[in-house]
């Protein structure tokens, strides 16, 4: 019976699902028939597959060839079903024993030599092959990626002929060693710690609010907006938050990199670190939530668990800022195509930057804006957004004397204040109190659930219906003040939220609130 | 309409009849009515032939189209005119060389007869300014004066807002069409002075834009109307600078509220000091300064009542140790976090709570993230 199964697994969103490459070869004038809704790339694999094969010195059957990628429905991308056809059409001609296929899932793309290469989603490839019991044979330029997998067997390859060498027991594939990668990791792990201390957060010079601001908004998950003058180091600051989040769990970090992995984009080194995206100003909300025909990860799903930082606001175009706002509830975001719906995660903490007007400048004799033009300006990040950034900070321009002073302290190479590494511990300790009290962190917290974990005192509500009045604080404004107060006091250990608390949640709050422009 | 608004409004419309001419003529004529009505030999015979031109340009009636146009605007938005010849007009601004020859006001228009104090300043203010124009323009309001500003935003709306609050009067001078307000954001405060008895005002006819030109011929009316001018917070190159120089020359008094050296919006205001202008620090010496010339104006109906206040209340009593010390910190020259910080006195946390309970307790005031005290 001249018919071979091999299993293989296509990429769809974060999704791995299992493929079967089912290859008969019957009687008849010779061809290569490919069926099950393979796109172009899939189509071409029979070029790539017949010259592998023959540069291979084997031979390629002068028969009726038809190959099925079943589940039909399912549509398929890619090169990634290269070395499954090749090895499904050696075993259906029995070139190779086809008894222990099923033990085996293939993954990669063939060179027309014959060579392995590597394709992009080997990741949740890898953590399906998992599931399934069974040992996963790629190319060796993605093993690292797939080692992340714990417990996976990896068989890595560099060539057509180590797989029928394998299979036909004459010289076996060795084990992806996963002590070494376990060195690797601890190793980058330590690395990214002590790496750089050009990034830490100590080496801002100044602008002690809008660090604290930073330290509350990492403790609680909370977005934030800097909002100033150019040149008073909002980028600067933002850039420096992934150093003091807590390190992502194992589960996190494998979530993060299989989006890496879908997107193309390899192994994240280090793997533990939070992400950092900076989109630029132009970017297409395609560009920013995903798509694509076969939808591809956004800039949000690529800063799922880190940060997305987007510098100059006002500047992106209001329909792109818009559409952040459903996935900055939900945490995810579903993308619909004509071709697939993909759901792909998106939990990520918003960091915003922008200038207090037009020309930057208000505020000094430079600013020529009218009050109708900053009016404007600020407009274009709507309402709806706003309420969804609990801290907004005022940065103000360095003073030249703190400069210099900055610099005098440097000289003697000892930078003052705390390291990230502290300031990340008390960052952990803060949210782990969040996540045993409610599961979940500050920022995410709903009016109701504020009700009962943050219960005003009379004193208290006196205090903020005070505040309301004289800043002008909206409803929303106002749970934004609660939210914050919570992780306040859980930076401090404070079970109870106290006044405190909340004036300092006050003062994280945009000037345009404090001023009615009657 | 009567005859002589009705005149004045076709005189707007007829070619080379400038406001110049208009006023030339009506030295002569008294009344727009008798220039096109009284006969042309009462007139010297220089005027003969300016005469006899607009009289033929009324007959052709190319006018028509534009008198009845603003007419039925006017009727639309409840407005009136007042001309130049009319008992209405504001004597005030009748000495006024270059006075409009016609006025559309909405509203009282018992007020433009009332003893005024243009409230004028940035459009730009701070928070100290803003409070400043509210609270005197409440103070002189209450007392009897009427408060007269421009309607546009920072210090002209927080004046007449402040006015309305003190339940006295308050005019609002245009530089736009009597309904076309103008920024829109005030809307609904120009609606608020006409259900308060007050007044708006322009010399431009209905539907005109805000044009920049016409914001400068605007600020002349409003310290014609005046007997003061009080400047609360002004830039180096501003309106309210513009409206100080037309006081002058229009011989009214002029008042300017010092504020910090460091702030750009007290510049035009100590300039002005320099140049002579009176140093208020508080509303009552405005008044002072005025009774001179309240005396002359023979104004016994209008009862100006303004109340000394008591001596300055002193601060707040319940303040907490920490706040103290941080006010003792704060200077009245604005000063960001990172300075106050630099003392070593309080961690960036304790600070920000400090400044807010400051903040809500009146004592201090924050721009653009820089704070400063205020008592």
């Amino acid at each position: 019976m001249s018919l071979a199964v091999v299993n293989t697994r296509a990429k769809l969103g974060i999704n791995a699902p299992l493929v079967s490459v089912e290859v008969h070869l019957s009687n008849g004038l010779p061809s290569f028939h490919m069926v099950g809704l393979p796109e172009t790339a899939v189509k071409e694999s029979k070029d790539r597959v017949r010259s592998a094969i023959l540069n291979s010195h084997f031979d390629f059957p002068a028969r009726r060839i038809t190959v099925n990628l079943a589940p039909a429905e399912l549509p398929k991308e890619g090169s990634r079903f290269d070395l499954a056809i090749a090895v499904a059409i050696l075993a259906a001609s029995g070139q190779v024993p086809r008894d222990h296929l099923d033990q085996y899932e293939f993954i990669g793309e063939l060179a027309l030599s014959g060579d392995t290469r590597g394709v992009d989603a080997v990741l949740p490839a890898a953590l399906g092959c998992l599931h399934q019991g069974k040992q996963l044979i790629i190319s060796r330029h993605n093993a690292e990626e797939a080692a992340l997998v714990d417990g996976l067997e990896i068989l890595p390859c560099t060539h057509l002929l180590d797989i029928s060498g394998h299979l036909l027991k004459q010289t076996e594939l060795s084990l992806w060693d996963s002590a070494q990668l376990e060195s690797i990791k601890s190793a980058k792990q330590n690395n990214s710690r002590e790496s750089d201390n050009q990034s830490q957060l100590n080496q801002v010079i100044g602008q002690h609010h809008a660090k604290r601001a930073l330290e509350i908004s990492a403790s609680g998950g909370h977005n934030l907006l800097f909002y100033g003058p150019p040149g008073t180091g909002k980028t600067m600051l933002a850039s420096r938050l992934p150093g003091i989040l807590p390190p992502l769990n194992n589960q996190q970090a494998l979530e993060v990199a299989s989006i890496y992995s879908v997107a193309g984009k390899g192994v994240r080194q280090p793997i533990w670190a939070r992400p950092f995206r900076a989109p630029h100003h132009t970017a297409s909300s395609a560009a920013l939530v995903g798509g694509g025909s076969s939808p591809r990860p956004g800039e949000i799903s690529l800063a799922h668990q880190g940060v997305l930082f987007l510098d100059e606001l006002p500047e992106f175009s209001r329909s792109v800022l818009e559409v952040l706002r459903e996935p900055m509830e939900s945490g995810e975001i579903n993308i619909s195509r004509v071709a697939a719906q993909v759901c792909y995660p998106a939990n990520f903490q918003l960091i915003a930057a922008m200038n207090p007007c037009p020309c930057g400048y208000l505020g000094s004799q430079r600013c020529r804006c009218t009050p109708d033009q900053i009016n404007r300006y600020r407009g274009k990040i709507s309402g709806p957004l706003l309420d969804r950034i609990d801290l907004q900070v005022q940065v103000t321009p360095i003073e030249n004397n703190q400069l210099l002073n900055q610099q005098q302290v440097n000289h003697k190479d000892q930078p003052k204040g705390e390291s990230d590494r502290q300031i990340q511990q008390r960052i952990c300790v803060a949210r782990e109190r969040q996540l045993k009290r409610q599961g979940k962190t500050n920022s995410q917290l709903s009016s109701e659930e504020l009700k009962t974990i943050c219960p005003l005192s009379s004193e208290q509500r006196h205090m903020m219906d005070h505040a309301i009045t004289r800043f002008g604080l909206s409803t929303r404004g106002f749970y934004r003040v609660l939210r914050v107060a919570r992780s306040i006091a859980d930076l401090a250990g404070r079970e109870q939220v106290i006044s405190e608390d909340y004036q300092e949640a006050l003062s994280y709050r945009i000037a345009s609130e404090q001023q009615s422009t009657r | 309409m009567d005859r002589e608004c009705h005149y004045a409004l076709v005189s707007q419309h007829l070619d080379k009849f400038t406001a110049k001419f208009q006023r030339q003529l009506l030295e002569q004529a008294q009344t727009y009515c008798a220039i096109f009505e009284r006969s042309v030999d009462d007139f010297p015979e220089s005027f003969h032939p300016l005469l006899d031109n607009l009289r033929k340009q009324y007959e052709r009636a190319t006018w028509r189209e534009a008198v009845d146009l603003i007419t039925q605007r006017l009727a639309d938005c409840g407005a009136h005119i007042i001309p130049a010849t009319s008992a209405d007009y504001p004597d005030q601004l009748r000495q006024v060389g270059g006075a409009p020859c016609l006025l559309y006001i909405r509203g009282n228009i018992e007020n433009l007869h009332l003893p005024q104090i243009a409230v004028v300043g940035s459009r730009r203010m701070t928070r100290g300014g803003g409070d400043n124009a509210r609270t005197w323009s409440e103070y002189l309001a209450a007392g009897g004066f009427a408060v007269t500003s421009g309607l546009a935003h920072g210090v002209d709306g927080a004046a007449h807002s402040g006015a309305l609050d003190g339940g006295g009067k308050t005019i609002a001078v245009m530089a736009t069409g009597i309904d076309a307000i103008y920024p829109r954001a005030h809307l609904k405060l120009a609606e608020q002075i006409i259900d308060q008895d007050g007044t708006l005002v322009t010399e431009f006819e209905p539907r005109t834009k805000p044009l920049a030109t016409n914001f400068p011929s605007r600020n002349r009316i409003i310290s014609g109307l005046s007997l003061g001018v009080l400047v609360v917070e002004a830039a180096l190159r501003s309106g309210s600078l513009i409206t100080a120089r037309y006081a002058l020359e229009q011989n009214r008094e002029v008042f300017a509220i010092p504020g910090s050296i460091h702030n750009p919006q007290s510049r035009g205001c100590h300039y002005l000091i320099k140049q002579g202008a009176h140093l208020v620090e508080k509303a009552e010496e405005i008044v002072d300064q005025l009774k001179g010339a309240l005396s002359g104006l023979a104004l016994d109906a209008i009862p100006i009542n303004v109340q000394r206040p008591s001596a300055a209340a002193p601060l707040e009593p319940n303040l907490e140790t920490d706040e103290l010390k941080l006010l003792s910190l704060l200077g009245f020259e604005p000063a960001d976090i990172d300075s106050l910080i630099a003392d070593g006195l309080f961690s960036a946390a304790e600070l920000s709570r400090l400044l807010v309970a400051l903040e809500m307790k009146g004592l201090i005031e924050s721009q653009n993230g820089r704070y400063q005290r205020l008592k």
